[in-house]
């Protein structure tokens, strides 16, 4: 075994370790814990995939500032240890057979595929800033520039719907 | 024995340099406290620690004692995991952001391998964007531990500093692309060296800096990282008029010094970003001709040495006419060996420019701290929205153009 394939052992490991502990923790604050320690090692992943810069990326916007709000907004209302409800009928029957499916299939396309999974080259174009930004800022200009403009409505909206009403 | 070092010589290498720079920057953070005692009691007209040890230069020792041996409660109805999670997290994130600084340009030969000063690789390519990517866990630290101790001052304390932290980073991230588009890179040590060459006019040294270019760029930066550090006069988290301690308030013993280890971490990572951004990191202020600038080091020390030992045979306490004339034969032995030795003399040049520039940092983070009033919460935030970011914004605008224009330089 390759230090690099230990390595990823370990990560995917943590991510799944911390992707099931967001499901079954009880109080919101751990579960944006665990979820916070998913973000990071999927981050250590890109990082053992030679993509540094998503990476990085990866931990100062999902780990940093989106987990952060999370955090912020579970602190700010002060919630408290949720309530279990029993299983729901929708999640024993077809839920289950949905999850044996997609692994069935996630496990079929891995099976079928001809080469071995192996590491991504360290000078692709999507490892390097250089590759990345040109990819956004000429390949990909106007899908990049749609999203922000997107994402822009959808900030002026949230503001104008949160705003009190003027008396 | 020989084969087994000589195979993992570089894992060797990487952990005694861990361990020697965690022995520095916590020596370093013990002393700052001494040092900005001293400062701000001497601007308020006080003289500071000086029971403990002449000049109370063995207070930070005591203080160290007395943190180890103070009883250590766990406050009722906190949340024990996440309480004692917060202070690990906030200082392990503060020391890892240290060890992306690179302190020197050249490499020591030793046992056939370049040793770096600096515990990450030379080219570590995304060297910037590492430091921000740890700084945005740091804000973990002081809000969790605000909301896990169960009580309303620390919440306050976390909420504020969530706050904070979120509004600010985004100021400081903007701030430093200006320099970022002027070096093409965010490898730390490509920044200081395309601030190496002639600069403004086409003059050399000091005019080569990021920092008469970057003037704008520069301002935002370090209020963004006082701020983001949770320093006067940003200090809202822990403001003790309105909060006891802030986020730290139910932290007693050697948890509540991992916080402020932490703190005094951060103000260092800082000033050693403020100094490699814009200040031309470990660069001489002199051109290159100048040979003489570089006996500085000893000019320095010789004399201060000398000082610390005159000052030493006239104190009034033994241990003070023992320790203080021992310390200054050190300080200028240090002298005389770098005029000695001029290859060790050539070596240090580096290294002697980016500690000065990060003491001057440090000098102003206490200077600051005893000058400034603490901003009110509504002043802070407004100040971080509607001045910071779209001033960094502008910086970025401006840059662009110029560069776009007449070129990188």
């Amino acid at each position: 075994m390759t230090p690099q394939l230990a390595v990823f052992f370990v990560l995917a490991a943590l991510a799944v370790a911390g992707a099931i502990s967001l499901i079954l923790q009880k109080h919101p604050i751990h579960s944006a814990l665990s979820l916070i320690v998913v973000m990071v090692a999927l981050a250590g992943l890109y990082l053992l995939l030679g993509a540094e810069f998503v990476a990085a990326v990866q931990i100062i916007v999902y780990g940093g500032a989106i987990m952060v709000l999370f955090v912020f907004v579970i602190m700010l209302l002060n919630a408290g240890v949720e309530e279990h409800t029993s299983i729901s009928k929708m999640a024993g029957g077809p839920g289950l057979l949905l999850v044996v499916a997609l692994g069935g299939f996630i496990a079929a396309t891995i099976a079928r595929s001809s080469e071995s999974v192996q590491a991504a080259e360290q000078t692709g174009t999507l490892s390097s800033t250089r590759g990345i930004s040109s990819m956004i800022f000429k390949d990909f200009v106007y899908p990049f520039e749609l999203t922000s403009f997107l994402i822009l409505v959808a900030i002026l909206g949230a503001t104008v719907l949160a705003q009190r009403e003027k008396s | 024995m020989t084969s087994f070092l000589s195979a993992n010589a570089e894992l060797i290498i990487t952990i005694v340099k861990i361990a020697l720079l965690l022995f520095i920057v916590l020596t370093a953070n013990a002393y700052l406290t001494w040092f900005e005692r001293k400062v701000v009691a001497h601007i308020q007209s006080r003289w500071g620690p000086h029971r403990v040890g002449p000049h109370g230069l063995l207070q930070p020792l005591a203080d160290g004692a007395k943190f180890l041996f103070k009883e250590d409660p766990t406050p009722a109805g906190v949340d024990k995991f996440v309480y004692h999670l917060a202070p690990l997290l906030a200082l392990t994130l503060a020391l890892t952001a240290i060890a992306i600084i690179p302190f020197g340009p050249n490499p020591i030969r030793l046992f056939g391998h370049d040793i770096y000063l600096g515990i990450a690789s030379p080219d570590l390519n995304i060297g910037i964007l590492a430091l921000f990517a740890i700084t945005a866990l740091g804000v973990y630290g002081v809000a969790l531990a605000g909301w896990s101790s169960n009580s309303k001052y620390p919440l306050m304390g976390g909420l504020r500093s969530s706050a904070q932290m979120i509004s600010y980073e985004l100021a400081l991230t903007m701030s430093v692309v200006g320099v970022l588009l002027m070096a093409g890179t965010f490898n730390l040590r490509d920044i200081i060296k395309a601030q190496a060459g002639p600069g403004i006019f086409g003059w050399p040294g000091i005019f080569g800096w990021n920092i008469w270019p970057q003037l704008l760029g520069f301002f935002c930066f370090f209020v963004a990282a006082i701020a983001e550090t949770n320093r006067a006069p940003f200090d809202l988290p822990e403001a003790e008029q309105e909060l006891v301690a802030g986020f730290n308030t139910e932290y007693a013993s050697f948890k509540f010094a991992m916080f402020f280890i932490a703190e005094y971490t951060s103000m260092i990572t800082v000033s050693c970003l403020c100094s490699i951004m814009f200040f031309g990191g470990w660069l001489s202020p002199f051109p290159d001709t100048w040979t003489f600038t570089h006996y500085l080091p000893s000019a320095i020390l010789i004399p201060f040495g000398l000082w610390v030992i005159w000052d030493g045979i006239r104190y009034e306490t033994i241990l003070g006419r023992i320790m203080l004339p021992g310390l200054g034969t050190a300080i200028a032995g240090l002298g005389a060996v770098f005029v000695l030795f001029p290859v060790v003399n050539e070596f240090i040049q580096g290294p002697f420019w980016l500690l000065s520039k990060i003491f001057i940092f440090l000098f102003v983070y206490v200077w600051m701290r005893g000058t400034l009033p603490r901003f009110r919460y509504d002043q802070l935030m407004a100040f971080g929205w509607k001045l910071l970011l779209p001033a960094s914004i502008v910086n970025v605008i401006t840059t662009s153009f110029v560069i776009l224009k007449w070129g990188a330089k």
